[in-house]
Order: structure tokens, then C-alpha cells, then sequence
């Protein structure tokens, strides 16, 4: 690791004039992705903002519509353990507890992984399956909007994610099919039926570009929500990663069968 | 006897201090003035070092200095060697390429070091070490060792034309070649075994001082062997002569073969150490054990097997190629040959076996031993082509290897090994029952309709241990004898030190040699100190790997202990007025049997220190070394039943039953046994299910990471069934026959056998991944697949 400036600012304001000094400043959540990629030097912040300690980024709330708030300094574990989350959005809760492991879950948090938007991540699956807003120290955004693609967000350099709000959903649920070796997410997809009605099918693990949307199960699944209406729906093995854990079309062969477990799970 | 003796389940003593973080590692040590090394490290397979730039990083803040190879081959620093040597069947010797710690002309694989920084702080010797810069003019690269043997592939070292280090063969050609020719069945088939890489927990580690005045050298390092170690780097590296060397290895955290071998780091931390006027320490990190610590495994073999009419077995004809990687390592030569081809008789009566054996050179990590070392290549080839032949033939794979069982011993095999005893049939019959192998196909279609595909694979697994006898191994090539040492102290109030040049790695040392003085004498565990790992303490000694700490280590220990005890009874006689036949040590002392004298124990220890009270011409104290050179291999045996379920969407494979019947001999300490199966099974089914050492084809390692080489976790593996059947060892005097490797030998071709049974193809390369299965699934059944 090379030598960086720690900063533990005790304000949002704080923390975002830190971040507007400078483009070799680096905002610091839970550190687990941040700080491997220090100490295997690729990466060499001048500085770092340590955002855990800042209140307004804390805590999960019941929101205005019936959803729930999570601030982006709460970590995996914290949604995991939510009762809130729990009895709102049980997928969300889960899909949160199959992070990582127990060290990574006490440590990571839900903006450091929206904001780092690895292809292999699980809560995009789970913002853009229920159409989750993203809110900024500057501006609110949808899920849709978010996230751009590979490691990419709409995110300006400057800007910090405060939190982020789901709607509950009349139902979902979340399979994921992980990655033998970091546990990550190598096809996982997040089926959901909006309290509106309307249904979307998320998928992270596979896509070359990141978190995508399956629109032809999405329409599959409006007019019949069981796993047999989506069991021929095939991705287009094409638009998939492709490394030693599995080639494009494994993976293509995966979102099939974890959007299928996704649908059967929701009940 | 006490609850502490032979047989018993004694918790480890040493995992008070490890649990509780107290443990010494290399890394706990320091030194005055300490400064710390950084390497620089070649990121190219292959390429010529045409410049090493070091003013930039000189100027920097704590830098002491940047040393290269150029300097360390002026200092006569010598090469690093291979200690085994093997002659091709031509008769020609092995061909070793020369291996400098630094190296100044040719780099041969990614993370090789070239130059190394020291530094005042880590951080400083990082830092600088970036800043060393280095013109390298790329040379092609080879990684597979059958293409680095095909002609016009990249030469990696002028001494070994084509690659080629050694063409070498066992057994007799023409017989196997007769018995091919008469055969009534053959089956034949490819296998490769997958490189692995060791991830002991603790990576390696060294810290060097120098003493000016004394001329005197301390090296703490990471060593299953630090006498080995302290002989090599003084004989062959002209670092010190060995009494002006001290080598020690405190707690070391793993080492599975990988800690065997001197290394580049540690000979250049100590030469560092005398060019700085300061200590010198450094510690891998994650990243350069990857790509630095001795790799396993990596064979590509052809087999075949020939059955008469009554489907006996004939013949077994195998070639392989092995990978060495970039330089021959410390043993890497022994492995591919005498610990592996010698083993290709399993625990059949095979009248006739040939092999032949190419080890080639590649751009990649060196290879060499990896717990099992050759044995786990040896037991995958036979087992998978003794299920393939049983599959093929249609017999029941139990019954078609009951059929060629070896049941009568001594059994002299066709390859060098005579098996001393052993009872197949016995761990078979356990094996079958507690898996209820009858009841299987129930068991299958219960699966069946929850939609997953069971299978059941087994493997009757043999290796050879307790290395070895060494006018034997010398005779085959081995630079080293390979007997071990002992000393026993008894103190003057009885408490008592064993002194051995075995070394604990994690094996328990501390508790199981305890607890033979314990047996001997009736005193407590408690009262014993188990040293080992400093060459100023410890007379010579040999280390620990080939699962020789038992069978070796302990058999020397019995020796000291039996000149301890006839002393102390002479003792004893002479102080109780009997005659020395009549003494009995029983619960601590020592007793005239028929009546009621006795002596403590510590009393007779201080008699013998206070002298006052001697029988004629004996000497003052207690104490005794010795040293014991074993007969012969020990030849630890079992059978290991897996039972899976794969998930035909996923190509998943989780395993379901995992039956363990091991013939270890005599066991000392059932818990600690259970304890190396545990960790055994779960690295062959690492091996099976999981790890892989991939490169790219420039010679980038890929899986050069966690995120990337999966190793087994809690979850990847079942509770196991383990139980033992025993056949004591005749070869030593414990009776024992080793069980530090088992389960990683025996355990893959179980599994790759249960897979292959379940998704009814045999077509399957270890790592068995998720992907691989689901395509030959595929391939098996297109149907369901394309459904
Ligand atoms: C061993 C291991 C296994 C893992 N397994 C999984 C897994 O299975 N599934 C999964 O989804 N993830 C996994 N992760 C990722 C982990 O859970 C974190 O989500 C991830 O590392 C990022 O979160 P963090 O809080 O650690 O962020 P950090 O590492 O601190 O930061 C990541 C990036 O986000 C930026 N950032 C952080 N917070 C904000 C903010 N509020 N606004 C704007 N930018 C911000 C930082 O500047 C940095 O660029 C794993 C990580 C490890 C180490």
C-alpha cells in the first residue's frame, strides 16, 4: 500500500468538501474492495474519507411508501439482521446474508457496492429488481439510471451516495449461483412482482455489462408467474462474461435456472 | 497405563498457544536494527534481464541497499540444486539448469526475483522495490509440458535440450509388452492430475542475522527441515560452514511439502544480512506464495491395463509426462519417479508394470512434493482405470478389485516396493458397511426424484511412508540419508526433554512424542518438553514430510527411551538391592517385582545426578540419544467410499457420504489421526472438486488469488465417516505406518469416480468444476440437457 491521508469527517458536508479537493481523493465505506486494491497497489488515494462515521448515513427506516431506507454506510450484516427488512422485503434480507462471508458482511456496506458496481455484485440485482431509488448528497436517481455498466455508475466524481430506498414488493425473491472460488455472484437473478403489478427480472453475475433486465421473462411471467413460463426464455449467451468459472454459455444456462428457482422461491 | 499413553485421545497441547495467539512465527521475530527486504520480481514468463536500473530507488528514504544477481554470483553465492538424482534409461544423468537466487541473465517464470530492496520499514522496501527499474526483452513462452516437449517450443535452459530433463523408466518393458499382446480385455484411457498450489496458512518467511564479530549467521525461517536446510545452504550454497549457521524454525503455520525446500528468499536474506551489517527480514505475501511456493501434482499420463480371461489383472503399461516447472526444486526429481511410479501397484497383484516417465521444463512455478507428493498421481491413475476397467467390463468395481487383491505379504511388486502388511480386503469390507454400498440404488432413486443424479465411486488407495531407508534411497539417487534422531533428557527432578529432529508443522508433536515417554514410564504428559526446530538444540536431524514423524521420528525416540529406561533400572537394581531383571516401571516408578520397593521416578533421576550412590563404572545423568534408520516403507492402506448428488441444471456436485477405512498401523493418538484425515480428505477434495493452478499462455498465473483459485471451505465438504482397521507394521518398533497424507491421496478418484458413476460419463478432468460436470452431462445424456 502506498502512504494516503486518513480523514474521518463527522458530516456529510464535511466528507464532500474532503472529496471535491481533489480527483486523487477516494471516499472509503467498508473497505473491502478499496483496501485489497491498495495494498496490491492499484490504487494510491492521496487521501481517503472514511464515511462510517457519519450519522445521516446510518440506519435502515421504514419508508413513507410502505418501503424501506437503508443509509449507505449500513453494512451487509446490518440488512441481513434487520427486522425491518426482514418482515418488509425478506429477499432483500436474504440476498444480503449470502454476501461474502461473515468478515465481509460486518465490513461491507451497501453503498461501497452499489457505488463499486462490480459485475459479480448482489445488490444491483436487488435495485434494479425493485426498482430501488438511489439517493445522492446531490440528487435522486432510479436504479435503471444508476448503474451504467461494467464498474460504471452515473455517479459524479464528487457526488457520495447517501442511501438507497426499495419499495416493498408484492413478492420476491433472489437465487443466486455463486462463484466456487470468491463467492461472488456468478448468475444471480431477482424476480419480482411490484406492489404496481408490474414485474421485473434482474440479473448480475452474468452480463458483460453488469446488472441487466430479462424484459421476455418479465413479459413471460406478467401473464403467469410459475417457473414453467419462463423455462424456455434462453439469454443470449453473447452478452454474457466469460472466464475460468464459467463461459458465456454456462452462465446463460445459469440465469435460466436461477430465474426459474428466483420464481419458485417467490411463491 | 495413564489415560496420557499409547492409544490415547490426548487434546494437543500446543493448541493452548496457538488458539490463544500465542504462537512464535518467523514473522513474530525481530532483531536489533532489523531492516526488511522487498524482491523484485520479473513479470514475464520468460525474457532476458538486459538492464537493472537502481538509482531512483537508492535515493529514496530507508533504503540501505539494492542488491542483484550480478553481485550475488560475484559473492560466490552458490546455485540452487536438486538433491535427488536420476539417471535416464539411456544412462544419462538428469539435466539442471542452473538456478540462481537473483537472477542476472534469463528470467524462467512470472515472480521470479531479480534484485532485492532493503529497507528501514516494509513500506520504504515496497515502495523502492517498484522504483528498481528493469529492461527485459520478452522471449517466448511454454507452459504445458507436453507442448514444451514438442519440437521448436520454446528451449528454457541450455542444458536440457528440447526441455527434456530426464526420460527415465521402471519395470520390465518386455514382459508387459508379452502380456499386452496375450490380454483377453485392455482398457486404456488419458489422465492428467491437476497442478495445485500449497496455500499453507503461513506464508514463508526469513529472518537473517549476521554476526560480524563471529563470523555467524541466525536464519529463523519457515522449514519443515531446518537441519536440511542449515546442510544444503552451507554445503551447496557456500553461505556458511554449518557451525557457523544456525537455522531455526520456531512455530511454523503449515506446510504440506511446500516448506521442504530452500528457497531463493531465505539464502538472499542471509547474504543481504552480511552485505547490510544488519538483520534482514522478509515474509511473503499471499501474492508471491502463489507464485513462488513449490507447486504440486501437474501430470498428463496414458494408461493401460491388460486382463486375462478370468479378469485378473496382467499388466499395466503408463506414461506421463510431468511438469517441473522453471528449475529443478530441492526433491522435485524423487517425485515424479521413485515416490510416485513405485506406487502404480496400488493393492493389486500386477505380475507386470512399465512406466515411463518424461519431466520436462516449463515457464511456471517450480513443482515439487505437495502432500502425498507423487503417491496422489499414482492412486488417481490406478483407481480411475481399475473403476473405467470394472465399468467397462461389466463386474462390480468392488468385486473387480477384491479379485486382484494382494493378500499375502510380504508381497514384492514389480516396481521396486515390497509391502510388509497389510489386510485390503478388511478396510474394503469396513468401508462397504458403513456406506451401505448394498443399499445404494435405493439411495439413487430417492435422488432421482428430487430431480438430482447420485453416484458412487470408491478407491482402494496404497502409498508408501515412514521415508526411508537410506542406503536404500541412495542407492536410487538420494543426496540424503533419510533416518532421523532422538535425544531423551531426564532432568534431576524427573521432568524430561525429548529432543528430535522431526518438526511440527501443525502435526502435534508436542502432545503424541509426549505421550510415548508418557507410556514408557507412567508420568504425565505434563512433565514432558517436546524440542525440535533449532539446529543449536537439536542434534541432527531430517524433518518431517512422507508422513516420517511416526514411523521415523517416534522409532527413534523408542530407541533413546529403551537406553534410558536400561539404564535407569541398572540404576535402580543397584539402589533397591535387586537384581536388575527384577525391576518393573509401573505408575511412575520403579519397583522390584514380587515386592514392595520402589522408586519414584524423580528420585531415581536425581540418584542419577546427584551421583553420590552409583553402581561400578556407570556415568553421571540421564540421558540418551539415538538414531533409527527404518527397514524399509511403511505402507499405509484403505479404501475410501463418496457418495454425491449433482445437480443436472447447475453441473454442481455436493457430497453426501464420505467413508473413510484407513490401515494406519499403530495409532498413538486416535484424535490427532482423525485430525490429518480431516485435513487430507478435504485437500483431495480440494483437489477433485475445486483448486486449480491455471496459466494463461503467455505464462500469466491466473488463478493467482482467492477470488481465483478456489480453495475448499467448510461448506465444500461432509462430516466423514472415518474408522481404521489395523495391521501393525512390522518394519519398526511402534508398529506404525504413518497417516499424514492418506486422505489426500485416496480421497480424488473416489469423488471423480462417484461423479462420473452419477452422471454416467467418464470423460471427466479433475477440477470436477460445476461447468465441466454440466457439459459432460451434456455430452452424456444431450436430451435432458437440451430440455
Ligand atoms: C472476500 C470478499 C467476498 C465478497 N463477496 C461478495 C459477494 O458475494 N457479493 C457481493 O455483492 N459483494 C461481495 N463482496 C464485496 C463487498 O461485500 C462490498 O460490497 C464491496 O467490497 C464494496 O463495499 P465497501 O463498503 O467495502 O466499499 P469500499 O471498498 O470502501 O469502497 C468501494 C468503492 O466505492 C466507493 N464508495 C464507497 N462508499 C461510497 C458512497 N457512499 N458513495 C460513493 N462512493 C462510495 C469507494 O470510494 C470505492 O471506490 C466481497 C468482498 C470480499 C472482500
Amino acid at each position: 500500500m502506498y502512504e494516503t491521508n486518513y480523514h474521518r469527517p463527522k458530516t456529510l458536508a464535511d466528507a464532500a468538501a474532503l472529496l471535491a479537493k481533489s480527483d486523487e481523493v477516494k471516499l472509503l465505506a467498508g473497505g473491502q474492495t478499496l483496501l485489497p486494491t491498495m495494498k496490491q497497489r492499484l490504487a494510491a488515494p492521496t487521501d481517503v474519507i472514511d464515511l462510517r462515521h457519519i450519522d445521516d448515513l446510518k440506519g435502515i427506516t421504514e419508508s413513507g411508501s410502505g418501503g424501506v431506507r437503508i443509509g449507505a454506510a449500513v453494512t451487509h450484516a446490518e440488512v441481513a439482521g434487520s427486522e425491518t427488512v426482514r418482515r418488509l422485503i425478506p429477499a432483500l434480507a436474504s440476498l444480503a446474508g449470502e454476501i461474502g462471508d461473515p468478515h465481509v458482511r460486518h465490513m461491507g456496506t451497501i453503498g461501497g457496492s452499489i457505488a463499486n458496481n462490480d459485475p459479480a455484485a448482489d445488490y444491483p440485482g436487488a435495485l434494479v429488481g425493485l426498482n430501488a431509488t438511489v439517493t445522492t448528497n446531490k440528487r435522486e436517481m432510479s436504479a435503471d439510471d444508476f448503474f451504467t455498466g461494467l464498474f460504471e455508475t452515473a455517479l459524479e466524481p464528487d457526488e457520495i451516495v447517501t442511501a438507497v430506498t426499495f419499495p416493498a414488493p408484492e413478492k420476491a425473491a433472489y437465487a443466486k449461483y455463486p462463484n466456487p472460488a470468491s463467492r461472488y455472484s456468478m448468475a444471480g437473478v431477482f424476480a419480482a412482482r411490484l406492489a404496481d403489478g408490474s414485474i421485473r427480472v434482474a440479473v448480475t453475475g452474468a452480463g458483460q455489462g453488469g446488472v441487466f433486465r430479462v424484459s421476455e421473462m418479465e413479459q413471460a411471467l406478467s401473464s403467469n408467474w410459475s417457473p414453467d413460463a419462463i423455462a424456455g426464455v434462453k439469454v443470449a449467451a453473447g452478452d454474457m462474461l466469460s472466464d475460468i468459472h464459467g463461459s458465456a454459455d454456462y452462465r446463460a444456462n445459469l440465469v435460466s435456472v436461477m430465474a426459474k428457482r428466483a420464481v419458485a422461491a417467490a411463491g | 497405563m495413564g489415560v496420557d499413553g499409547i492409544g490415547a485421545r490426548v487434546k494437543r497441547k500446543e493448541d493452548r498457544r496457538f488458539i490463544t495467539g500465542k504462537g512464535r512465527y518467523t514473522d513474530d521475530m525481530t532483531a536489533p536494527g532489523m531492516g526488511f527486504a522487498a524482491f523484485v520480481r520479473s513479470p514475464h514468463a520468460h525474457a532476458k534481464v538486459k538492464s537493472i536500473d537502481a538509482s531512483a530507488a537508492l535515493d529514496m528514504p530507508g533504503v540501505e541497499a539494492v542488491l542483484t544477481g550480478e553481485q550475488l554470483v560475484g559473492d560466490g553465492v552458490g546455485n540452487l540444486i536438486c538433491g535427488w538424482m536420476i539417471h535416464s534409461k539411456d544412462g544419462t544423468p538428469m539435466k539442471m539448469g542452473a538456478w540462481r537466487a537473483l537472477e542476472p541473465e534469463i528470467v524462467r517464470h512470472v515472480g521470479q526475483a531479480v534484485a532485492v530492496v532493503v529497507a528501514d520499514t516494509l513500506a520504504q522496501a515496497r515502495d523502492a522495490a517498484e522504483a528498481v527499474v528493469v529492461d527485459y526483452e520478452e522471449l517466448p513462452a511454454v507452459v504445458d509440458a507436453v507442448a514444451a516437449l514438442e519440437p521448436g517450443a520454446p528451449q528454457i535452459h541450455p542444458e536440457a535440450e528440447n526441455n527434456l530433463i530426464y526420460d527415465w523408466e521402471i519395470g520390465d518393458e518386455a514382459a508387459v509388452n508379452a502380456a499386452f499382446d496375450s490380454a483377453k480385455h485392455v482398457t486404456s484411457m488419458e489422465i492428467s492430475n491437476n497442478r495445485l498450489v500449497p496455500n499453507a496458512m503461513e506464508p514463508r518467511a526469513a529472518l537473517a542475522d549476521y554476526d560480524e564479530a563471529e563470523e555467524h549467521y541466525t536464519l529463523w525461517t519457515t522449514s519443515q527441515n531446518p537441519h536440511v536446510a542449515r546442510l544444503v545452504l552451507s554445503a551447496f550454497y557456500n553461505i556458511a560452514p554449518e557451525h557457523k549457521l544456525r537455522v531455526i524454525a520456531p512455530d511454523v503455520g503449515g506446510g504440506f511439502g511446500s516448506k521442504i525446500y530452500v528457497y531463493p528468499e531465505e539464502m538472499v536474506c542471509l547474504w543481504a544480512s552480511k552485505r547490510t551489517g544488519r538483520p534482514v527480514k522478509w515474509v511473503a505475501d499471499r501474492t508471491e506464495a502463489f507464485l513462488t511456493d513449490a507447486h504440486g501434482r501437474d501430470h498428463k499420463s496414458h494408461a493401460e491395463i491388460a486382463l486375462d480371461e478370468n479378469n485378473r489383472i496382467t499388466a499395466l503399461r503408463v506414461k506421463t509426462v510431468a511438469n517441473l516447472g522453471a528449475y529443478m526444486s530441492l526433491f522435485s526429481s524423487s517425485v515424479p519417479t521413485y515416490l510416485y511410479a513405485t506406487l502404480l501397484s496400488g493393492q493389486y497383484d500386477i505380475p507386470a508394470i512399465h512406466c515411463n516417465v518424461k519431466t520436462v521444463y516449463t515457464n511456471t512455478t517450480p513443482v515439487d512434493a505437495y502432500r502425498g507428493a507423487g503417491r496422489p498421481e499414482a492412486t488417481f491413475l490406478v483407481e480411475r482405470i481399475m473403476e473405467t476397467t470394472a465399468r467397462e467390463i461389466g463386474m462390480d468395481p468392488a468385486e473387480f478389485r477384491r479379485k486382484n487383491f494382494i493378500t499375502e505379504f510380504p508381497h514384492q511388486t514389480p516396481v521396486i516396493m515390497c509391502y510388509d502388511s497389510g489386510d485390503y480386503n478388511a478396510s474394503l469390507d469396513a468401508a462397504m458397511k458403513a456406506a451401505d454400498y448394498a443399499n445404494f440404488g435405493a439411495r439413487k432413486a430417492e435422488a432421482a426424484s428430487r430431480g438430482k443424479l447420485r453416484g458412487i465411486g470408491m478407491s482402494c488407495y496404497i502409498e508408501a511412508c515412514g521415508i526411508a531407508p537410506s542406503q536404500a534411497v541412495g542407492s536410487l539417487g538420494a543426496g540424503v540419508g533419510l533416518w532421523e534422531s532422538a535425544e531423551v533428557r531426564v532432568n534431576p527432578v524427573g521432568t524430561i526433554e525429548v529432543l528430535t529432529g522431526s518438526h511440527s508443522h501443525g502435526q502435534g508433536h508436542e502432545t503424541t512424542f509426549a505421550q510415548l515417554v508418557a507410556d514408557r514410564f507412567g508420568v504425565g504428559t505434563d512433565t514432558v518438553q517436546i524440542v525440535h526446530g533449532d539446529t543449536d538444540k537439536v542434534q541432527f536431524g531430517m524433518g518431517t514430510y512422507g508422513s516420517r514423524s511416526g514411523a521415523v521420528g517416534m522409532s527413534a525416540v523408542v530407541k533413546a527411551l529403551d537406553k534410558v529406561e536400561a539404564k535407569a533400572k541398572k540404576l535402580a537394581a543397584h539402589l533397591m538391592e535387586a537384581s536388575e531383571g527384577d525391576i518393573v516401571v509401573e505408575g511412575g516408578e520403579f519397583k522390584v517385582a514380587g515386592t514392595d520397593k520402589s522408586t519414584p521416578f524423580f528420585q531415581l533421576a536425581l540418584a542419577a545426578y546427584t551421583a553420590h550412590n552409583m553402581p561400578e563404572g556407570m556415568e553421571p545423568g540421564l540421558k540418551e540419544g539415538a538414531f533409527y534408520d527404518p527397514t524399509n516403507f511403511t505402507f499405509p492402506a484403505g479404501t475410501y467410499i463418496c457418495e454425491v448428488e449433482v445437480d443436472p441444471d447447475t453441473g454442481k456436485t455436493e457430497i453426501v457420504s464420505f467413508v473413510a477405512a484407513d490401515d494406519f498401523g499403530k495409532i498413538i493418538n486416535p484424535m490427532i489421526v482423525e485430525g490429518q484425515v480431516h485435513g487430507g480428505l478435504t485437500q483431495g477434495i480440494g483437489q477433485a472438486l475445486l483448486e486449480n493452478a491455471a496459466y494463461d499462455e503467455s505464462g500469466q498465473l491466473i488463478t493467482a488469488s482467492y477470488m481465483d483459485y478456489c480453495m475448499p471451505r467448510a461448506d465444500d465438504v461432509p462430516s466423514f465417516n472415518l474408522m481404521t482397521t489395523e495391521t501393525i507394521c512390522p518394519g519398526n518398533p511402534l508398529g506404525m505406518k504413518g497417516c499424514g497424507e492418506a486422505g489426500a491421496i485416496g480421497s480424488p478418484p473416489a469423488v471423480i469416480n462417484a461423479i462420473t458413476d452419477a452422471i454416467g460419463n467418464n470423460e471427466l478432468e479433475m477440477p470436477a468444476t460445476p461447468e465441466r460436470v454440466w457439459r459432460a452431462l451434456q455430452a452424456a445424456q444431450p436430451a435432458q440437457a437440451a430440455e
